[in-house]
C-alpha cells in the first residue's frame, strides 16, 4: 500500500480539471437550487449543449473557434428558455422530471448512429481544440512535490480556475444585489414575492438561464481540456455527482460548490486509488473472493450514493451552509 | 391494514399459478440444430498454410449455439470458387485458400438446420491478410428478417408495444401509488424493477426454482424490500419531518447506492433465466406471439385488474385514497396513516418487482435495466396524471405502444431510429407538461 500514490491521486483530482468541471456545474446548480429553489436534474444536458455547441460549430460546420465559443455560451441559455417556458409555472418536481428527461434526450440524440454526420455518434467529435492549445503560454509543466501537472494541463488549470473565480465573483455580486434578494425570497415563499408585484416567472427564468450558462461553461471546459466530446461524458450520473459536490460544500454559499467539488474529487480519487491498490497484485490486501479489481472501482460510487443520502438526512446544509438559509422545502 | 396487503400478494400467487400449464407446456429449449448427414463428426482441424475460418453461431439464444452442417463456399474476387467447407460440431469450418487476398464467403442458407432463420446478407467479403487463419463470423438470429410487409411490422410492433406498455404499467402503478400517498417522486423506483429481475434470476439460477416460482419468490422479496425500505428509511425520514424535495434527493442517493450494489454483486453482464429463453412465435391471425409473451400479457392484465378492483372496492383502497387526499384529516378520523403508507410501499414494490420479473422472462437481466426504464415510467405516470391509478395505466399503454410503433416508417413519417426509440416518449413527456400538466386523467388544479 503506497499512501503517497493515494495522496497524489486524490490531490491531483482535487486541484485538477475534474474538480473544475464539477465546480462550474455546481455553481450553476447553486444558482438554481441553492438560491432560487429550482430543481434542475438535467445539468448534464446543459453541459452537453455547451460542449457540442463548440464541437459541432468548429468540426461539422467548419466555422471559427471563437464563433464556436459564442455558440457554446448561447446554446445552454436557449435550452434553459425552451425548458423553462413549460415547466417553471409548475410544481418543483415537474421541472426535475422535465430536465432529467431533456438531458437524456440530448445524450441519446448526440450519441445516435443516425445523427453521426453531425454529432459523431458514440465516438463523439475531436479536432476543435487546437486554437485553445496554441494559446498555451507555458513552456513546461509544473512540479509541486506531491502533485505535478503537465504543460497542457497547467494551461487548462489556469483557465479553469480563473473561470471558477470569475464565476464566484459574479455570483457573490449578484446575490447581494436586489436581484439576488428576490431570488432568495422566491425560494422562501413564492406567493409572498408574487404578492409584492414581482414577476416570479421572469426571475426564475433568468436564474435558470444563468445557472444553465454555468453548466454550459462546465461542458465547454471539459471539451477543451480533453479536446474531445463524447456523449457518455454527459450521463445523468454527472448531474447527481454535481449535486453531491454542491451539498458537500453547502448550497446557497458562494464558495460552497467550489470547496464541495474539490472535496468530492479528493475523496473519489483517493478512495478509488485505495481500493484499486488494495485489490491489485498477486497477494492483494482484500482477498479476491471479497472484491475483484472491477468491483473495487464501484466502491466509491456506492459510497457516493450512501454519502448523498446521509448528507441530505443529517447535514443538508453541507460544510459551510446555514441551515436557516436552506429552506429547501417550500412546500 | 397489513393483513389486506398480504391478501393482495396471495392474489398475485393465484393468478401466476393458473398460468403454469400454459408456460410449462412450452418449455422448449433453444432449437438444437439437426446434424446433416454430410457433416463431419468430430471437430475440424485447420489446414496448413493460409485458410479462411468461419464460425456459425445462433445469436438468438443466450448460449449462442454453434450451427453444425451448414455449407459455405469461398470464391476469389473475380468469382471463381476456391473451396467449400461444412461446419463441424463447434460450428466451424476451415477452407484453404491459395494465396492472400480478398475473398467472398457465401453461406448456403438452404443447408441451415430447420428452425433457424437467417436474415441479412449471406455473403461476407474477407481480406485475408494472414498466412494462417483469417476468421469470419456469421451472426445468425440477431438481424431482423428483411422485408416483412408493413402490416406484419405494424402488428409485431403493436404486440411489443402492448406487452411493453403492460409491464411499464405495473411499475407505473407502483410509482403512482407511492406518489399518491407520500407525494414522493421516487428516483430509486427503477432500482426496484431491477431488484425484482435480479431476485427472479437468483431464485431461478441460484436456488434452482422454476422460472414461474422464481417470479413468485421475487414478488414476495420485492414486497419485503418495500416493507424494509419504509421501515428503515422513509418512515424515519417522515418522522424527522424531512421535506419532500430533500426526500427526493435522498431517493437519488439511494438509487445510485442500489444501482452500484447491484453491479457489485451481479456484475455488468446480461444474463438469461434458465427457461423460456428462446421461444418460437406462433401465429394467431394477424399477430405472432410466443407463449411467454401471452403469459406476460395475461399476468399483467390480471394483476392490474385485480389491483385496481381492490383499490376501488376494499377498505385498504379507500383508506389509501383518503391518505392521498388529506393525511391530517385521515389521521384525525382515526386512520393509521403510517400503516396505510406502509401497505402502499409493500404493494407498490410488489407490483414493481413483478414488472422486473416479467422483464427478466421477456429478455434478460442486467443491473441497469430498471434505471433505463425509470424515465419511461415517469413519462407514463405524468402523461396519465400523477397519482391517479387509471392515469398510470392509460399513460403506460400510450407510452409503450408509442415507443414501439414509433419506430416504423409509415408514409411521411420516417420512423424514430430504434437505437433511440425512447426519445419519442420523453418528448411526449415534455409536451404534455406544456399542454396539459395535470395529465390526461388528472384533475385540473393549480399545480404551480
Amino acid at each position: 500500500m503506497d499512501f503517497g500514490n493515494i495522496l497524489n491521486a486524490a490531490l491531483s483530482s482535487a486541484l485538477g480539471p475534474q474538480a473544475i468541471v464539477f465546480a462550474l456545474a455546481a455553481i450553476g446548480l447553486n444558482i438554481h437550487f441553492g438560491y432560487t429553489g429550482l430543481l434542475n436534474f438535467g445539468q448534464a444536458g446543459f453541459m452537453a449543449v455547451g460542449a457540442y455547441g463548440l464541437a459541432v460549430t468548429v468540426v461539422t460546420y467548419d466555422q471559427s473557434f471563437w464563433l464556436g465559443i459564442v455558440v457554446a455560451l448561447v446554446a445552454p441559455m436557449v435550452l434553459a428558455l425552451v425548458l423553462g417556458v413549460p415547466t417553471l409555472r409548475l410544481r418543483a418536481d415537474y421541472l426535475a422530471i422535465a430536465t432529467i428527461a431533456t438531458a437524456e434526450i440530448l445524450r441519446l440524440v448526440f450519441g445516435a448512429v443516425e445523427t453521426k454526420d453531425v454529432f459523431g455518434g458514440s465516438n463523439g467529435l475531436t479536432g476543435f481544440a487546437s486554437t485553445f492549445q496554441d494559446l498555451n503560454p507555458y513552456s513546461k509543466g509544473i512540479d509541486l512535490g506531491i502533485v505535478s501537472f503537465r504543460r497542457g494541463d497547467l494551461w487548462s488549470l489556469t483557465v479553469g480556475w480563473a473561470l471558477v473565480a470569475l464565476g464566484c465573483l459574479l455570483v457573490w455580486l449578484l446575490m447581494r444585489s436586489p436581484w439576488g434578494r428576490v431570488l432568495r425570497s422566491i425560494r422562501e415563499d413564492e406567493d409572498a414575492v408574487r404578492s409584492l408585484g414581482k414577476n416570479v416567472f421572469a426571475y426564475k427564468m433568468q436564474a435558470l438561464m444563468l445557472g444553465g450558462a454555468f453548466g454550459g461553461l462546465a461542458g465547454l471546459f471539459l471539451a477543451l481540456k480533453q479536446a474531445s466530446v463524447v456523449p457518455s461524458d454527459y450521463s445523468t450520473n454527472v448531474t447527481f455527482f454535481a449535486y453531491t459536490a454542491l451539498l458537500i460544500g453547502g448550497a446557497a454559499r458562494v464558495l460552497g460548490p467550489v470547496i464541495g467539488a474539490m472535496i468530492f474529487w479528493f475523496l473519489m480519487a483517493g478512495i478509488g486509488s485505495f481500493f484499486s491498490q488494495a485489490t491489485a497484485g498477486d497477494n492483494p490486501l482484500i482477498p479476491e473472493w471479497a472484491m475483484t479489481d472491477i468491483q473495487a472501482s464501484l466502491v466509491r460510487l456506492i459510497l457516493v450514493g450512501l454519502g448523498l443520502m446521509l448528507l441530505m438526512i443529517y447535514r443538508p446544509q453541507g460544510i459551510f451552509g446555514d441551515r436557516k438559509e436552506l429552506a429547501i422545502d417550500a412546500r | 391494514m397489513r393483513l389486506t396487503s398480504k391478501v393482495l400478494v396471495s392474489a398475485f400467487l393465484a393468478c401466476l399459478v393458473v398460468l403454469v400449464p400454459l408456460g410449462g407446456a412450452q418449455a422448449a429449449d433453444a432449437p438444437s440444430p439437426s446434424a446433416s448427414p454430410t457433416a463431419p463428426t468430430g471437430p475440424a482441424t485447420p489446414p496448413d498454410g493460409a485458410y479462411i475460418g468461419v464460425t456459425l453461431r445462433d445469436s438468438s439464444g443466450a448460449e449462442k449455439q454453434p450451427i453444425q452442417g451448414a455449407t459455405l463456399s469461398v470464391s476469389s474476387a473475380d468469382g471463381t470458387e476456391v473451396g467449400q467447407g461444412v461446419t463441424d460440431v463447434n460450428g466451424r469450418a476451415f477452407i484453404a485458400i491459395p494465396e492472400r487476398g480478398s475473398y467472398v464467403v457465401t453461406l448456403d442458407t438452404a443447408t441451415l438446420p430447420s428452425g433457424i432463420e437467417f436474415a441479412g446478407s449471406p455473403e461476407r467479403t474477407v481480406n485475408a491478410l494472414l498466412e494462417g487463419g483469417n476468421f469470419v463470423q456469421f451472426q445468425i438470429g440477431v438481424a431482423e428478417k428483411v422485408g416483412p410487409s408493413l402490416g406484419e411490422r405494424f402488428s409485431a410492433a403493436m404486440v411489443n408495444g402492448i406487452k411493453f406498455g403492460l409491464i411499464i404499467a405495473l411499475a407505473a402503478l407502483g410509482l403512482s401509488l407511492i406518489f399518491g400517498t407520500t407525494k414522493l417522486t421516487n428516483f430509486a423506483h427503477g432500482e426496484i424493477i431491477t431488484f425484482g429481475a435480479i431476485a427472479t434470476y437468483v431464485a431461478n439460477r441460484g436456488f434452482g426454482l422454476p422460472v414461474i416460482l422464481a417470479i413468485v419468490a421475487a414478488v414476495i422479496a420485492s414486497a419485503a424490500f418495500g416493507w424494509l425500505q419504509d421501515k428503515f428509511l422513509w418512515k424515519p425520514l417522515r418522522n424527522k419531518g424531512i421535506g419532500i424535495i430533500a426526500m427526493m434527493i435522498v431517493s437519488i442517493g439511494f438509487g445510485l447506492f442500489l444501482r452500484n450494489i447491484f453491479q457489485y454483486t451481479f456484475g455488468g453482464s446480461r444474463e438469461s433465466l434458465s427457461q423460456y429463453v428462446n421461444q418460437q412465435r406462433n401465429s394467431y391471425g394477424p399477430f405472432a406471439l410466443a407463449d411467454k409473451e401471452i403469459a406476460i400479457i395475461v399476468v399483467s392484465v390480471v394483476v392490474l385488474t385485480v389491483t385496481c378492483v381492490l383499490l376501488m372496492k376494499t377498505r385498504l383502497g379507500k383508506s389509501m385514497r383518503a391518505v392521498a387526499d388529506n393525511p391530517a384529516l385521515s389521521a384525525s378520523s382515526g386512520l393509521r396513516v403510517d400503516g396505510v403508507i406502509r401497505s402502499v410501499w409493500v404493494l407498490g414494490c410488489a407490483l414493481t418487482g413483478l414488472a422486473g420479473g416479467l422483464l427478466a422472462v421477456n429478455s434478460q437481466v442486467n443491473f441497469l435495466m430498471g434505471f433505463k426504464l425509470l424515465l419511461l415510467v415517469f413519462a407514463a405516470v405524468t402523461l396519465g396524471g400523477l397519482g391517479t391509478i387509471w392515469g398510470a395505466l392509460v399513460g403506460s399503454m400510450i407510452i409503450g405502444i408509442m415507443v414501439e410503433v414509433g419506430t416504423l416508417s409509415i408514409g411521411w413519417w420516417p420512423g424514430v431510429p430504434s437505437s433511440i426509440k425512447e426519445v419519442g416518449a420523453l418528448v411526449v413527456l415534455i409536451l404534455i407538461l406544456l399542454i396539459r400538466p395535470q395529465g390526461i386523467l388528472g384533475r385540473a388544479e393549480r399545480i404551480g
